[in-house]
């Protein structure tokens, strides 16, 4: 231990921030990959269960009696990377490959500006919302390629209703985000926390109620999830864009991105809405207990209420027609998000709500 | 140093992925290529700290103008060999224009040798700067009304665009969703009493 | 007003939150799903599954080789055939059931006139091998001797109805 103590001492002051930042780097990686295992796992067994079933209950976690399904994730994992990659005949070799990385390089990178606690946060910089906004619009790239280059109807229709989609629904989450902008003054997620302090109420998400919910709502769309899940759209076309891929590509290309996505859309929605690492009870109970410090805690137990809507919304609802979803996401949202814009500057100039000071 | 290395690397890419656009046969290939290209060239702006314009660029063009592009050239069935054979009847055209792009190169160069003063490298910003609100605070005071007018210009292309090709055939027997969401039960069901019949 | 009415139930999200109320109850609600291998349905003791060929209980085949149920097998799965054996009586040398080709309609036990082919309650088997899905004559006595009185059982449960 000693030795390790001076061997780090002695390192220059480059190399030791270079170690810190990538050790940092691969625990949220890892924090991540992890949280996307379980909230499959979450998935299966939320769905099951509000459909009276028991969801996957058979693989326990190193043969421990309770808590039965838990390492099926596990399974899965190990299942999908010892399958064959299958690559069809006619495909586009490269991009077929390429597109599963495409889309999971930014649903990864984006979590690089995400604050998790007061202290920690991997790259604060000042433009952090409009990096995640730029991020989350790469990842239909990969989508469209997975398509084209499987070379299959299916998957091409699937990418064309995916990127449709997105860009419809990109307009009403990024008019969601002005608002906040406007709130908060700042697009650094951390000062966008920090604007929130002082309890549940003073969180933007009472303000801003509607933006809140054309938020979550354009983020189950932009995730391509239940209801809006038209790209996959099993009695439709197959599964969309990813009917072609198996095996590891398939892993990377759909159940990586997209459950990392969805945590991401649940992370951001608790930053900007729901006061990320602050305390609810923040002011409505006695200072100095953990209860009310701000803390990792708190974002931790937001996020996973985000996963269980989101989980809650797939179990519920049967999917949107695709020109449905078109008209809800250009003639409802947009015009909310406007509307509520509007109202939010007329707020700012009367200096009512969160901008009485 | 660092930053310099960086510098050469992401210019070489760009550079590449330029040619590439030009010389690719497939026409996805090539806008891939070119988002490769904005994508560096957002990094180069990176190097230069001004991170507002590279993610806007990322944002922007790569986001939304370059998915529709990829949307519009992944739909066409190009012939390849039915493109080449313009290729030499526009050639002269195509090798004048070239020389002309590359004399004004030279002009520039020689120019700048001729004591024009060259670019330095950017001194490093203060702490705290914000790029952002710099750009904000020059863009909605300074240049508010060639803003204002920009933006009305675009919502002008833009209605136009979708004024040109809204066109309401007769016959048309497409579902209206906002009346079939507000049909409720009574304009649609009637319930009437029906005596049974007797003998 | 209607209008109005209508308006507000849209943007107030009125009907899905409804919808979610119900998933959620669901949610809390007791669990209907059977642990498989631990927990099983009951089984009715007409369940048409694995076939046997039965004996009398003195050891003697009961199977006199008279071909009905090959005759009245709609899937065609069955193929006998018959000779005189050692003590005169007639009786099958061949009684193949084809596994993959039988529809359990279970057609042969009502054609048997001595009650010998019987189709049991036993549902969980399978194959490993190419060929295995023909039930040969002996594994077919086989199943018959070692499920005797579970199917003796069956039958007696459900002689009342026949």
């Amino acid at each position: 231990m000693e030795g390790l103590i001076n061997a780090w001492e002695g390192l220059p002051e480059m190399w030791q921030g270079l170690l810190i930042t990538t050790a940092s780097v691969i625990a949220v990686m890892m924090g991540v990959i992890l949280s996307v295992a379980f909230t499959t796992l979450a998935e299966r067994k939320v769905i099951g269960y509000m459909q009276l079933r028991r969801g996957p209950n058979r693989i326990t976690l190193f043969g421990i009696p309770v808590l039965h399904g838990l390492a099926q994730p596990f399974a899965d994992v190990i299942k999908l990377l010892l399958k064959e990659v299958l690559i069809p005949a006619q495909a586009d070799r490269t991009l077929f490959l390429l597109a599963p990385l495409i889309v999971l390089v930014p649903a990864l990178t984006a979590w690089a500006v995400i604050p998790f606690s007061p202290e920690f946060v991997l790259a604060d910089i000042n433009a952090g919302l409009l990096f995640i906004l730029a991020l989350t619009s790469l990842g239909v790239y990969g989508v469209i390629l997975a398509g084209w280059a499987a070379n299959s109807k299916y998957a091409f229709l699937g990418a064309m209703r995916s990127a449709a989609q997105m860009v419809a629904y990109e307009l009403s989450m990024g008019f969601a985000i002005v608002g906040v902008l406007m709130a908060a003054g700042s697009l650094n997620l951390g000062d966008i926390v920090r604007a929130q302090q002082g309890g549940a109420l003073s969180w933007y998400w009472f303000w801003l109620f509607p933006l809140f919910i054309v938020y979550f709502i354009a983020g189950v769309a932009e995730t391509n999830r239940a209801p809006f899940d038209v790209a996959e759209g099993e009695s439709e076309i197959v599964a969309g864009f990813h009917v072609e891929y198996s095996g590891a590509p398939f892993a990377t290309l759909f159940a990586l991105p997209e459950y990392a996505n969805m945590i991401l859309i649940a992370a951001l929605a608790s930053v900007m809405f729901l006061g990320g690492w602050l305390s609810p009870f923040e002011g409505y109970l006695p200072a100095g207990w953990w209860i009310t410090e701000p803390s990792f805690f708190w974002l931790f137990a937001k996020i996973g209420f985000f996963i269980f809507i989101y989980l809650w919304i797939r179990a519920t609802f049967p999917r949107y027609r695709y020109d449905q979803i078109m008209r809800l996401g250009w003639k409802v949202l947009i015009p909310v998000t406007l509307v509520w814009l509007f109202v939010e500057g007329i707020m700012v100039w009367l200096k009512v709500g969160p901008w009485s000071s | 140093m660092f930053t310099g290395l960086l510098f050469y690397v992401f210019s070489a890419v760009l550079v590449a992925a330029a040619i590439g656009v030009i010389t690719s046969r497939n026409p996805v290939h090539s806008v891939l290529l070119l988002v490769l290209c904005f994508f560096n060239s957002a990094l180069l702006w990176l190097l230069i700290e001004a991170e507002f314009l590279a993610i806007v660029l990322v944002l922007v063009y790569v986001g939304a103008v370059m998915v529709l592009f990829l949307f519009v050239v992944m739909m066409l069935d190009i012939n390849v060999v039915r493109m080449r054979e313009g290729f030499t009847r526009y050639a002269p055209l195509g090798l004048l224009v070239a020389l002309i792009v590359v004399a004004e190169l030279f002009y520039v160069l020689w120019v700048r040798e001729a004591g024009l003063p060259g670019m330095d490298s950017p001194v490093p910003l203060p702490e705290g700067y914000s790029n952002t609100e710099a750009v904000g605070a020059v863009l909605y005071t300074d240049y508010v009304y060639p803003f204002q007018l920009a933006a009305i210009v675009l919502l002008v292309a833009m209605v136009a665009a979708i004024a040109l090709t809204m066109r309401r055939r007769a016959g048309l027997k497409t579902q209206d969703v906002s009346r079939q969401v507000a049909v409720r039960r009574e304009d649609r069901v009637r319930l009437v009493k029906i005596e049974a019949e007797r003998e | 007003m209607s209008r109005m009415r209508t308006w507000l139930k849209t943007f107030l999200l009125i009907e899905l939150l409804r919808g979610m109320a119900v998933t959620i109850r669901q949610f809390f609600a007791p669990k209907v799903t059977l642990n498989y291998p631990e927990e099983k349905a009951p089984q009715s003791p007409r369940f048409r599954g694995l076939h046997a060929l039965r004996r009398y209980p003195n050891g003697q085949e009961r199977c006199i080789a008279c071909k009905m149920c090959e005759a009245v097998c709609p899937a065609q799965a069955i193929t006998i055939d018959s000779d005189v054996s050692e003590d005169g009586t007639r009786r099958t040398t061949r009684y193949d059931i084809d596994l993959f080709k039988c529809i359990y309609c279970g057609f042969c036990e009502e054609a048997c006139p001595v009650d010998a082919i019987v189709e049991t309650r036993i549902h969980e088997y399978h194959f490993e091998n190419r060929g295995e899905n023909v039930m040969t004559k002996e594994k077919l006595l086989a199943v018959g001797d070692r499920y005797e009185a579970m199917i003796a059982a069956d039958k007696s449960a459900d002689a009342p109805y026949r």
